[in-house]
């Protein structure tokens, strides 16, 4: 679904107001307070004042994910610990998004054992991916401003052809980036 | 010629509300500035200038963001709740004196909405009231968390509601009157001791008053360091973690619009209010108040949280004495009539 291939000409006042809505969901972006193992140290160093990533795009870690709008995996997510990931996630009002931080969090890093989840893409559907181990608080960032890009290319897409249609590209920007990831163990060895 | 006072009235609340709505918006953008210059980062600064946009994004993506119930929660209950906190908080601004009458069109128009003879009483009044919205909203939650954060705020609001009012005592006995124009207007005259010539401002009188009230009013506004309701290390986020989307945000206005509420008070009782050096006006009163809310920020950046034994041990045993003490010391003063007090 290319962007250039749009003739439709929307609402100017609808428009406007997607915009808008578009503009504020990527602008205030609350993540949900919590980390699995030591991506979490840098992702709270990320934070902190050397760095500074969550207040200067105007992110504010909320400790309820009813009032959070993206999770951050960072860590080692055991197999005792993915139900709790699952529901956390499956309590967040939508609309929500998911960062996997971390070589553990991706593919289960050097975590190849019966314990570990291989990829938390397994529990929750995962929107972006930092690499690292442990990613460098800027490549934090940059997952943060690519995810920023992915809810602008969603809203429009959801405003141009409907819910469906944004859904479905976002789920193809998953697969996407799930394939890049490059082959995984199964786990069960 | 009531209904057209009436109708001033209004006017004057509908404003006063908006400019309180506004107020509020920016006060959540000053303290994250404020807070991150405080711990050596920058703060919002993405969205718009200085991140002046910041807490429109923030509005617009919680009124945009689903709003769940939970399926164990008492449904209406749960639903008022936030609608209750919110509605109440602002009505203490109605009694706050914003300067003289202004002379318009041959209309006189009082800059505050109702010159009640106990304006002090009714605001301690909505401040107990609104403790309703929180614990209902606890309660129906029907979550562990929400209701330790509800109870937790209801007991430390009846404690600090009694230091509060007892803290005001002694400016009552030296205005005698509990209206705030009246209070005003006795502060409004010059103190004179010897060679000196002083604004008769209550700081000045009563400075143990002040310590009490600006404790209490932290305390009873849950903010840092006694925000124990919404304690994120033990309770989630207290009363009102089961909320999302837009009934969070009015919980979020109540308290801010609450944290605005009490520093104008505090300037009005405490500060002269609207009077200042050369002219009085609305200017010094929002000077005054707004020096009160970033001592709020900067208590937020300065203390750690206080357990919650040691909250209740300050209010009751070492607060309440001293305000009772207060209140014996203003009397015999008063008495025996020492000074121009």
């Amino acid at each position: 679904m290319g962007m250039s291939t749009v003739q439709s000409h929307p609402n100017i006042i609808t428009t406007t107001a997607d915009w808008v809505f578009s503009w504020a969901r990527r602008s205030s972006l609350w993540w949900l307070q919590f980390g699995l193992a030591c991506c979490a140290i840098e992702m709270i160093s990320s934070a902190m004042p050397r760095f500074d990533l969550a207040e200067r795009f105007g992110m504010l870690y909320r400790a309820s994910p009813r009032q959070a709008d993206l999770m951050i995996v960072a860590g080692t997510v055991t197999k005792k610990m993915a139900p709790v990931v699952r529901q956390l996630y499956d309590q967040m009002a939508d609309p929500k998004w998911v960062i996997s931080m971390g070589s553990c969090a991706n593919v289960g890093g050097p975590f190849d054992t019966y314990a570990v989840v291989q990829g938390v893409d397994q529990v929750i559907p995962v929107d972006i991916y930092v690499p690292g181990c442990p990613p460098v608080p800027e490549a934090l960032y940059y997952g943060v401003l690519e995810l920023q890009n992915r809810i602008i290319r969603y809203e429009r897409l959801k405003q141009r052809y409907g819910l469906e249609a944004a859904e479905a590209d976002r789920q193809e920007q998953r697969e996407a980036a799930r394939a890049a990831l490059g082959p995984r163990s199964s786990g069960a060895r | 010629m009531d209904w057209q006072r009436l109708l001033v009235s209004y006017f004057v609340g509908f404003v006063l509300l908006n400019v309180l709505l506004g107020l509020m918006a920016y006060m959540t953008w000053f303290e994250r500035r404020v807070l991150a210059r405080m711990q050596h980062r920058v703060g919002p600064n993405r969205t718009g200038p200085f991140g002046l946009l910041q807490p429109i994004a923030d509005g617009i993506k919680l009124l945009a963001k689903e709003d769940i119930v939970p399926a164990n929660a008492d449904r209406l209950v749960f639903l008022v709740a936030p609608l209750l906190s919110f509605a109440l908080a602002p009505l203490g601004a109605a009694v706050i004196p914003f300067g003289e009458t202004l002379h318009l069109f041959g209309l006189e128009i009082p800059l505050l909405v109702a010159d009640i003879n106990v304006a002090v009483l009714y605001v301690l009044a909505l401040g107990s009231i609104g403790v309703y919205g929180i614990i209902l909203g606890g309660y129906a939650s029907g979550n562990r968390y929400s209701l330790l954060g509800a109870l937790r705020s209801t007991a430390q609001v009846i404690s600090y509601e009694l230091v509060l009012g007892l803290s005001l005592v002694g400016v009552f006995i030296l205005a005698g009157s509990l209206s705030l124009q009246d209070i005003l207007r006795e502060q409004q005259r010059a103190l004179v001791i010897g060679p000196l010539t002083l604004p008769n401002w209550y700081i000045l009188s009563q400075p143990l008053a002040f310590a009490l009230f600006l404790i209490a009013a932290v305390a009873e506004t849950n903010r840092a360091p006694f925000d124990l309701p919404e304690a994120e290390t033990e309770l989630v986020a207290g009363y009102f973690t089961e909320y999302s989307g837009f009934r969070f945000s009015f919980y979020f206005l109540a308290e801010y619009i609450n944290m605005i509420v009490v520093s104008l008070l505090a300037a009005t009782l405490f500060l002269g209010g609207i009077d200042g050096p050369f002219v009085d006006g609305v200017w010094w009163l929002a000077l005054k108040a707004l020096f009160f809310l970033f001592f709020y920020v900067w208590l937020r950046a300065t203390l750690p949280r206080f357990r919650y034994d040691q909250l209740m041990g300050l209010a009751w045993k070492v607060l309440l004495p001293l305000a009772l003490l207060n209140i014996g010391l203003t009397g015999l003063v008063r008495l025996w009539g020492i000074g121009a007090l």
